[in-house]
């Protein structure tokens, strides 16, 4: 699957990479849905020695594929909250030199990027690579509610039912790009939703 | 000068108003006919006599009601007020900061008696009179931070330094011009900044924190930053720009003059002590249209820089519906004369309105 080009933007907004295998004692990669083809496409018999694979699959089926690589400890969850205190353990009990691998949604490696960063990692040390939905994870600013995989803008908040709009300036504590009330300054007039790229 | 307090409130019926006294020493941002961004920072050491630059913490008469208002935003809201837990003894540094400039400054309303780290501070426009140990949390209401700001105008943001950048880990955020701390904390100074337009491509943020990375203490900066809001609305947050926004739209050619209001940020810049942290205050001041128009040179030339400004700049400060119904307001009290050089109105020289 190709990889999306996102078009430039303000320097608030994350900025992913390409995903490397970098020397190390220890991998820890973390991926959901598509996010598995990033990790296929680093993986050695040596780096999967010491990997240990926490993996989200939502609704694909590359997990049997990860699993076959044979890491060194392999989690399959079903989604990512079932997962972030397998993931927050992991972070704690990691050695010096750790490195992190995440892979996916912009929302899945936000909210390990934070984990990693409340561990003591530097946001800056972590690879990152997008692959799969450009779906967005939305905090609105009025109620300070969490939507996740928002693909539309403008969108109704799924907690207060404002309409909001998309912007690009991201939190990195939050994980989440800001959602701001459209129709403020004219109540009901809310233009058609389209996808946030068109 | 006794400062005569204000009953004012700059919410539901808007009973804020500005003294002659006020409109005298409002802090007027344009020292020409035109705007644009620039890294207008200069030495925060005092300024002419009564002039919002004499005091490191400027007091003035809306004190009392907009401490009043910032309790209510709290109490509505503590998510304005943020402080992340590396930056607790920024927030003592920027306590004993203000303890010490006010009762210097203003000993007619603050005291400060200090025995060894037993402190007592005297507060009388608020009523207050506390006696805690310094650095010690536990002896006061809040955690410094607030327990100060919830007694001094402007808005807070403590910026922990390191790794070349600046970084807003602490705040307190009441009368912000659109923005929000919760939102922004934790984000460095390129980020927190990342929506400002056309000021990234002018090189403006990479100069402006060489510039404030280099500030040492006792040798405070300032600048000035403006915008626009309809009514004297201190509390223009994104949290509640549903319930305000639409107050944008009740301007008319007839209440233009009274409810319009020119925002002027006086942001200035400290450096603490012993935490190294920047103390970034931006304190806000409003003037309406109709009272700037007293001064001759300010009606003309706040005429001249918002029928000039680029589209981008009116957008992004949230009045380019309103520029045109502004435009036919000012209009009427630019006569084209020249003016003079320099922010302040220069009453005894500038030649009255020609009609």
């Amino acid at each position: 699957m190709s990889k999306f080009e996102f078009p430039p933007a303000i320097k608030s907004r994350p900025v992913y990479g390409t995903l490397e295998a970098r020397p190390g004692k220890h991998h820890l990669m973390i991926a959901d849905a598509e996010g598995a083809e990033a990790i296929l496409a680093i993986a050695t018999p040596e780096l999967m020695a010491n990997t240990h694979i926490i993996y989200i699959p939502r609704g694909t089926d590359y997990a049997d594929k990860l699993r076959a690589l044979n890491p060194v400890q392999f989690y399959e969850g079903p989604s990512y909250a079932a997962s972030v205190t397998r993931i927050q353990r992991t972070l704690e009990r990691s050695h010096m030199g750790l490195q992190i691998y995440l892979a996916g949604t912009e929302g899945l490696m936000g909210q390990a990027q934070n984990e990693a960063m409340k561990a003591g990692f530097p946001f800056n040390a972590i690879q990152t690579e997008h692959r799969g939905s450009i779906a967005r994870r939305m905090q609105c600013v009025h109620c300070k509610g969490i939507t996740e995989d928002v693909e539309i803008d403008p969108f109704v908040c799924s907690h207060c039912g404002l309409n909001l709009f998309v912007r690009d300036h991201y939190s990195r504590r939050l994980a989440a790009y800001q959602g701001v009330c459209i129709d403020a300054e004219d109540p009901g007039n809310v233009p058609p939703s389209k996808g946030i790229y068109e | 000068m006794t400062i005569q307090f204000n009953d004012e409130t700059f919410r539901d019926d808007y009973t804020f108003r500005n003294s002659d006294w006020a409109i005298d020493r409002f802090p007027f941002p344009f020292h020409e006919d035109s705007y644009m961004y620039a890294v207008n920072m200069e030495q925060h050491r005092g300024g002419p006599d009564g002039s919002v630059y004499e005091k490191r913490f400027d007091v003035d008469e809306h004190y009392v009601a907009e401490m009043r208002d910032r309790a209510m935003v709290l109490a509505d809201d503590p998510l304005r007020c943020q402080s992340l837990p590396h930056m607790t003894l920024a927030g003592w540094d920027l306590l004993e900061l203000i303890m010490v400039s006010k009762s210097e400054d203003y000993p007619d309303l603050f005291e400060l008696h200090r025995d060894g780290d037993r402190w007592r501070w005297v507060n009388k426009p608020m009523g207050i009179d506390d006696s805690f140990t310094f650095m010690d949390e536990t002896t006061l209401p809040y955690g410094p931070m607030e327990y100060i700001t919830r007694q001094t105008q402007g808005d807070f943001c403590v910026l922990d330094q390191r790794e070349d950048n600046l970084w807003m880990d602490a705040g307190i955020v009441t009368t912000q011009a659109d923005w929000s701390l919760d939102f922004d904390i934790g984000m460095n100074f390129f980020e927190w900044h990342a929506p400002v337009p056309l000021a990234h491509e002018k090189g403006i943020f990479v100069r402006a924190l060489k510039f404030l990375l280099n500030i040492q203490q006792g040798a405070p900066a300032r600048r000035l930053n403006w915008t626009m809001t309809v009514n004297p609305l201190l509390d223009t947050s994104p949290e509640n720009y549903h319930k305000w926004g639409v107050q944008k739209t009740t301007l008319t050619p007839e209440n233009i003059g009274e409810k319009q209001h020119l925002r002027v940020e006086l942001q200035t810049f400290f450096r603490l002590p012993r935490s190294n942290a920047l103390v970034f205050p931006i304190r806000c001041y409003l003037c309406s249209f109709q009272d700037l128009m007293t001064k001759p040179k300010w009606g003309r030339r706040l005429h001249r820089v918002v029928r000039d400004l680029p589209e981008e700049l009116a957008t992004y400060k949230g009045f380019i519906d309103n520029r045109p119904m502004m435009l036919d307001y000012l209009s009427k009290f630019d006569d084209g004369l020249p003016t003079s050089p320099g922010v302040f109105p220069d009453t005894e020289t500038e030649p009255p309105l020609q009609t």
